[in-house]
């Protein structure tokens, strides 16, 4: 992958931060801004700079129609056209009258992620017949799914033998629609996603420092920032945002930038401080540089008093963290520390980007969770230039976490409180009992763990390939393979995991449906089918539409559970169900998104625009009404429950959680498996070179799996001395 | 006195806890998120008991021979139990066995301020609240597995 600094070399557009007046413009919310005049009311001073890629041989000319949608490839939503020629994806432009790329996008889009993995297209489904799988139609194989299906269900307890585990690729309204299904149709607590291996952490250290998920800051936060810090930067992940950045440095009065990776990688020199930390010690750095900033009174000690809980505690902790003692720890010289404190003490607006580097380490929330109380100490959210974004790996990550696909109840709803499972089921028109919120939701691993153990009996993967991305692969294999369980696979491709699946449903891909996603800044954008899927091929929200109709789920009425029928009513749906939520989004139609801009949320009808950024004025989603969660104690995932959560008042207020640096108790030899962030459930890759050392590690069985190049691209897995490990051979060991 | 005999029993209770964090940890070793926790937990009631022994020296001359402390130890855990029923009976032994280190933990506290020794106090203190947490752990996991082991599972 080449990096962007040479792919675009000649290409930078440097620009400078606004002034003064539109800084507090920016500041205003969206309809006073319209009142403005256009040139301080509304816009960036970013220059749009369209990029355009087409097919050798293809020039804009010959383009029949360009068709709006949103990159597949990453999160942060840069907004694109598909060219389409003969009914055939050609290319595509980036669009440059869109809020979060100004018609940037990643080389990667060129491709999309549907034609980018290669190999044939799934065109008809396919059902296993004496142990071969063999074309059938599409009422052959949606039968027997529902047939299996109802007849797990009609033991008691049925609802425990069904799961679903999905993927990236899902628009928001097939997100939803999967969630109303499995938590309302089934009634099972048994969903999750691959997000529980790509932004678990950033979701649980929003939640637990702010009440909810959600990305506080705003892309255009770059514009008008004094200082980036990049906490565990990978480009890759968010190559149009790194764009923006370097813009800003090459433009006049650019940001001081820092960077936290044991690489030297391109981020990493053009920071102006690097700090290479030993992989799995980003929580004695953070405490340092929190110590730093305590110990100088360079803290907002009124904002602090007014907006936060918890700073007597984080002081007594920070305490034991001087430069010095970090400095051992981290193996990085103390002057670096106090050069990264000075800048962080004294910048006016800063914005934070943390990355994998973060959270596929050790104390994966905790260290999250101190990047947002650095920008708590020191005030910095809720207005232009201080922006801070737990970044999150895949384009469908925020949506399905915000729609209930991966594990939450839907709209960033508490399974613990009584009043946000009401509010569902008077939504859904059913009974309260039939939601399932008598525990907690079931993880991914959990999930494989329940099919392992036999009493999962029917799981349904959609749009993911666990087999090659879950830890664990060769015993997920045994047990996606094995003949108790049932295994409906509904992907593009025959993969690794839809070779093991009794059903294999052919999808529709990229392009090839209509529906919406939600970007990493909270941008909803649009996505219109450009082209037909190939032969058979039916868009995921239909498949589970046809599903529900055959499994004739019903309301308290007796009307049928999911009354959509297309992917504009079901986004309709989801819009009632985000109502008075965080991620509000009743202010937001098809036909606003259609030809614009992407929208922020929340929007509701009143405001005519999206909340630019959260949390302005210091007010947290922490109200025990309004709260995602309850809290977790970090270091062990305990559920601290409503009563002793009530009992800390917070009035929103947000949380400073204050953690310990704890070596990373992973090591190999000893029969230990895969280290696990006890909060955010999300496995941990990147082992600490000085707890293996005196192991003796070949790396030569290391497969080319997802797993091992995204965990070697987020944390460091090249830097000198880091081992990473092949988790599934170890289990061996156990 | 008595307060050696009940710190014994802490003790006691305490290194039983450590071993059991541990047995369970090996017991169930393709449960995903048991591994981590468990050994932290371990480590963490480890080092409670040590802090303990030199509470139990101060106290041993004032103490009565009697009532012997075995008899006050009654071993709640023994073994792991395959499955997931069996996970769940084996957390809920850990629970038990936590909950009589929390008890014995409240009850030195009073004996602590009964004899004046702030250092005892403080340390019974920190144990009670790493106590609170290990209960709060071993109950949501209990509350994660529940409901699956019970109704679902055959």
């Amino acid at each position: 992958m080449p990096e962007p600094i040479t792919d675009h070399g000649g290409r930078r557009t440097p620009y400078g931060p606004p002034g003064g007046v539109e800084r507090l413009a920016a500041a205003l919310p969206g309809r006073l801004r319209d009142a403005l005049p256009a040139e301080i009311g509304v816009g960036s001073p970013w220059p749009v700079r369209v990029d355009t890629y087409l097919d050798e041989g293809v020039t804009e000319a010959d383009v029949d129609v360009w068709v709006q949608n949103v990159s597949a490839v990453q999160s942060s939503g840069d907004a694109l056209d598909i060219a389409v020629r003969d009914g055939r994806i050609v290319g595509v432009r980036g669009r440059g009258t869109d809020r979060v790329n100004h018609g940037r996008i990643d080389p990667r889009d060129r491709h999309g992620p549907s034609t980018a993995d290669g190999g044939t297209r799934l065109t008809r489904p396919m059902i296993r017949e004496g142990g071969r799988l063999v074309e059938c139609d599409w009422d052959t194989a949606m039968g027997r799914i529902a047939g299996r299906s109802k007849e797990l269900l009609d033991a008691p307890g049925g609802w425990g033998r069904l799961g679903f585990y999905t993927g990236g690729r899902l628009l928001l309204e097939e997100h939803y629609t999967l969630a109303v299904i499995a938590k309302a149709g089934i009634a099972t607590p048994h969903a999750d996603g691959s997000t529980r291996v790509g932004d678990a952490t950033a979701a649980a250290a929003l939640t637990a420092s702010f009440g909810a998920d959600g990305q506080p800051g705003s892309y255009t936060d770059v514009d008008h920032c004094d200082a980036i810090a990049l906490w565990g930067q990978d480009m890759a992940e968010s190559r149009v945002v790194w764009e923006r950045m370097l813009d800003r440095r090459l433009g006049p009065r650019p940001p001081a930038m820092i960077a936290v990776d044991p690489r030297e990688t391109q981020v990493a020199k053009e920071a102006d401080v690097h700090l290479p930390v030993r992989s799995g010690t980003n929580v004695a750095l953070m405490n340092a540089l929190l110590h730093e900033l305590i110990a100088g009174n360079r803290y907002d000690a009124a904002y602090v008093a007014r907006h936060t809980l918890g700073f007597a505690e984080l002081c007594r902790v920070v305490e034991a963290y001087p430069p010095k003692r970090a400095a051992e720890i981290c193996a990085v010289p103390a002057a670096l520390i106090e050069q990264a404190a000075e800048i962080l003490g004294s910048c006016e607006r800063l914005v934070s980007t943390v990355l994998p580097g973060f959270y596929r380490s050790n104390q994966a929330t905790a260290a999250a969770c101190q990047v947002n109380n650095l920008h708590l100490l020191r005030g910095m959210l809720g207005r232009p230039g201080a922006g801070l974004f737990q970044m999150t790996g895949r384009p469908a990550g925020q949506h399905a976490r915000e729609t209930g696909a991966s594990g939450e109840l839907p709209g960033m709803r508490n399974w613990e409180n009584p009043d946000h499972v009401r509010e569902l089921a008077e939504l859904w028109n059913v009974d309260l009992a039939a939601i399932p919120h008598w525990g907690p939701p079931t993880h991914a691993m959990q999930i494989f763990r329940y099919a392992e153990q036999g009493s999962i009996r029917l799981l349904w993967i959609s749009a993911a390939d666990p087999v090659v991305s879950l830890p664990h692969a060769d015993r997920v294999r045994k047990v996606l393979g094995s003949e108790e369980l049932f295994l409906v696979v509904q992907d593009l491709y025959l993969t690794e995991t839809a070779r093991l699946a009794d059903v294999v449903l052919p999808a529709a891909g990229w392009g090839e449906k209509p529906g919406t996603v939600t970007g990493a800044d909270r941008t909803v954008h649009l996505c219109e089918q450009a082209v037909e899927p190939p032969g058979e091929a039916r868009a995921d929200l239909d498949i589970f539409l046809d599903y529900a109709r055959r499994m004739e789920f019903r309301d308290r009425d007796g009307a049928p559970l999911i009354g959509w029928h297309d992917a504009e009513s079901a986004f309709e749906a989801w819009k009632a169900c985000s109502k008075g939520r965080p991620c509000d989004c009743t202010g937001i139609t098809y036909d606003r998104l259609r030809g614009g801009s992407g929208v922020q949320w929340p929007c509701t009808p009143s405001t005519g625009h999206g909340a630019e950024r959260l949390y302005a004025g210091g007010r947290f989603a922490t109200d025990p009404g309004v709260c995602q969660s309850f809290g977790h104690d970090l270091a062990t995932g305990a559920e601290w429950g409503a009563e002793c959560y009530c009992a800390k008042e917070p009035h929103g207020r947000a949380f400073l959680h204050a953690a310990h640096y704890e070596p990373s108790s992973e090591a190999i030899g000893d029969g230990r498996p895969l280290y696990w962030d006890p909060v955010s459930k999300q496995p941990i890759y990147i082992v600490a070179a000085y707890s293996v050392a005196t192991v003796p590690v070949t790396l030569d069985a290391v497969p080319d799996t997802e797993t091992i190049e995204v965990g070697g691209a987020g944390g460091g897995a090249e830097a000198d001395g880091v081992v990473p490990v092949e988790v599934s051979q170890r289990l061996e060991e156990v | 006195m008595h307060l050696a005999h009940y710190l014994r029993l802490l003790h006691r209770s305490q290194t039983a806890l450590a071993e059991a964090f541990r047995e369970i940890r090996r017991g169930h070793p393709h449960e995903p998120d048991m591994y981590g926790v468990c050994e932290r937990l371990a480590v963490q009631c480890r080092d409670q008991a040590r802090w303990l022994e030199p509470f139990v020296r101060r106290y041993e001359p004032w103490t009565s021979p009697s009532p012997e402390p075995e008899r006050l130890h009654q071993p709640l855990f023994a073994g792991t139990r395959p499955g997931g029923l069996g996970l769940l009976r084996d957390l809920h032994d850990l629970y038990l066995l936590a909950t009589e280190c929390d008890i014995a933990c409240a009850m030195i506290a009073q004996g602590a301020q009964g004899a004046r020794d702030d250092e005892l106090l403080d340390v019974v203190r920190r144990c009670g609240g790493e106590l609170a947490v290990q209960l709060l752990w071993l109950r949501t996991r209990m509350r994660h597995a529940a409901p699956q082991a019970l109704v679902v599972a055959s």
